[in-house]
């Protein structure tokens, strides 16, 4: 067969790009398992036949694991849930409703999905210092809870539901709140999930705005607690830094498995509507 | 007016209200806010003063300033054209023939990056590009390659920034790429082949065309989206060594939030979202001669 070469060419390639993505996870989790005095030696250790599990103990000592999470947590847990509803609400007027001005409304929603968020830092950090707010996790959970990428994306959802099922309501005499409530927002139940999964990971795994809010170490998030673990560690072990990064890892790991789906729906439903 | 369409008025006004009031309150009032702090110095502390075009002018002449834009230029470059590259490269070998669960494995593997968070990445990649004890230089010395300075070289170090960002970003232009090769009829394909259209040549005068809507809308979002790296180079090198890594967020965050210039911070930023507009509308100006839609 003359198609045999180029296949197996074709799996080589793909086999080494798989390689070189999951090599260094993988060189992450194997390491976090090697007792600290040997995580720098070389060759790297490539299965855990002997796991040592004192660099996860280490993190639990060097940096507050369960505040961390906890912060991250909530903040993550709050946003999401917050855009979820905002979201959908917002989502279903802007499909289902006609009123003048709606036009104009949704396209300067639209419109500030591309403004980079370090535009607007400077006057958001003060905003949020006139509300007494700084230092605070509110600080992180209100201004995210307003997302125009996801108001896009439960429009577009509910554009895609039947529009009969809300006219029958309406004929049958259900009032605009009950139309809501018992026909289209359990519908629409799939696109909430995609703006939360969307939400929980980029604000689970969000950088620059908590850098800039958090001063206290007990409002800190993990990707903050992360980075001074490495800070305070200097180059002493990488075991306990990348037992940390493995920690961090986990709830990104657990969305991964159950939530693939609704993050790949929502990463590429920008793209293709 | 009916009871039912009030109350639609009520349901609609107060379904709308979290997300204009958001949007208003923490997107367009910045925005004027920051127009108005471009023009003065202000420290927070000490009361603002008003000092004109001074801190657009003095952007030109501050050199850290221009190196962090040239920085940043070189980083968009390179990294999308990498990005978009090695996605292209990848969704054509994946969506070309394999057993069903194959597909499914590498598609997944190569989404996963974006799911982990850009400082733990960061972080572990930092450990595999040391340059005395990472995995990195001990594999090349395998191999008789000297040991890179990676993170300590000027040259070097925006290496490791751009590709630890490709790494972590693939997957996203790579989702997109496997989206549009779907949805290209296999009856073009046949009817190519019959032409003698394959290899290179079928990529290029088939595959490429009827996908272009799909790489344009990857190319602006990998643009916009690279045009706003910080994480990276912030846990990696923190801009160094010297300022070869100093990205223009980072000038942002530092400006405002460590030298307490917020009137000079807010300048950058409004000059950075200019260009962000005009790179996007450089780009739809460029996609009509190039983007072809069926």
């Amino acid at each position: 067969m003359t198609r045999t070469l180029p296949s197996l060419a074709r799996y080589a390639a793909l086999l080494v790009a798989a390689v070189l993505t999951l090599g260094p996870v993988w060189w992450t989790f194997t390491t976090s398992l090697r007792p600290a005095a040997e995580s720098f030696s070389l060759p790297p250790s490539l299965f855990p036949l002997d796991p040592d599990f004192s660099s996860y103990v280490a993190v639990f000592e060097q940096i507050r694991v369960p505040l961390l999470v906890l912060n991250s947590g909530l903040v993550t847990a709050v946003i999401a849930v917050g855009q979820m509803l905002t979201a959908a609400m917002a989502g279903y007027v802007f499909a289902r409703m006609e009123f003048r001005g709606k036009n104009a409304l949704f396209a300067i929603v639209l419109s500030t999905m591309m403004v980079p968020a370090q535009v607007t830092i400077v006057p958001v950090f003060m905003l949020i210092r006139g509300m007494g707010l700084s230092d605070t996790l509110l600080a992180l959970i209100i201004p995210a809870i307003p997302t125009a990428f996801g108001t896009f994306l439960m429009r577009q959802y509910f554009l895609g539901l039947p529009l009969d099922l809300g006219e029958a309501a309406a004929l049958d005499g259900a009032s605009p709140w009950r139309t809501f409530f018992s026909i289209y927002a359990p519908l629409a139940l799939p696109g909430m999930a995609i703006v939360g999964v969307l939400a929980f990971n980029f604000h689970w795994n969000e950088f620059f705005r908590p850098l800039i809010f958090m001063i206290s170490e007990q409002n800190y998030t993990l990707p903050l607690g992360l980075v001074t673990l490495q800070g305070n560690l200097g180059t002493g072990s990488i075991s306990v830094v990348l037992a940390g990064v493995v920690l961090s890892m986990i709830p990104a790991v657990v969305v991964f498995l159950f939530g693939q789906r609704y993050l790949r729906e929502g990463l590429t439903a920008g793209a293709s509507k | 007016m009916t009871t039912d369409s009030r109350s639609g008025a009520v349901l609609r006004w107060l379904f709308l209200a979290p997300t204009m009031l958001g949007v208003g309150v923490f997107v367009l009032v910045p925005i004027v806010g920051s127009l108005a702090l471009a023009f003065f110095r202000w420290d927070i502390i000490t009361s603002p003063q008003f000092v004109g075009l001074r801190n657009f002018t003095e952007l030109a002449t501050d050199s850290t300033v221009a190196v962090s834009f040239l920085n940043t230029a070189v980083f968009v470059v390179v990294a999308v054209a990498a990005q978009l590259a090695i996605a292209m490269l990848l969704a054509v070998l994946v969506q070309s023939r394999m057993p069903a669960w194959l597909r499914v494995f590498f598609r997944s593997t190569f989404f996963f990056p974006l799911v982990l968070s850009a400082a733990s990445v960061s972080i572990l990649m930092k450990y595999l590009f040391n340059e005395s004890y990472g995995v990195i230089n001990w594999a090349l010395s395998l191999v008789g390659i000297p040991a890179v300075p990676w993170l300590t070289s000027p040259q070097w170090a925006m290496v490791v920034v751009i590709a630890v960002y490709v790494w972590q970003n693939f997957g996203f232009s790579f989702l997109l790429f496997v989206g549009g090769l779907a949805a290209v009829p296999q009856e073009i394909y046949e009817a190519g082949a019959i032409d003698g259209a394959t290899g290179w040549r079928r990529f290029q005068h088939l595959t490429l065309p009827l996908v272009s809507p799909t790489v344009l809308v990857a190319s602006v979002m990998a643009i916009i989206s690279a045009l706003q790296v910080f994480d990276q180079p912030y846990v990696l090198t923190r801009g160094g060594p010297g300022d070869s890594t100093r990205t223009v967020v980072m000038v942002i965050y530092e400006s405002a939030f460590r030298q307490l210039e917020f009137g000079r911070a807010s300048a950058i930023g409004l000059v950075l979202m200019v260009l962000i507009m005009l790179v996007t509308a450089a780009q739809f100006r460029l996609a009509r001669r190039f983007v072809f839609y069926q």
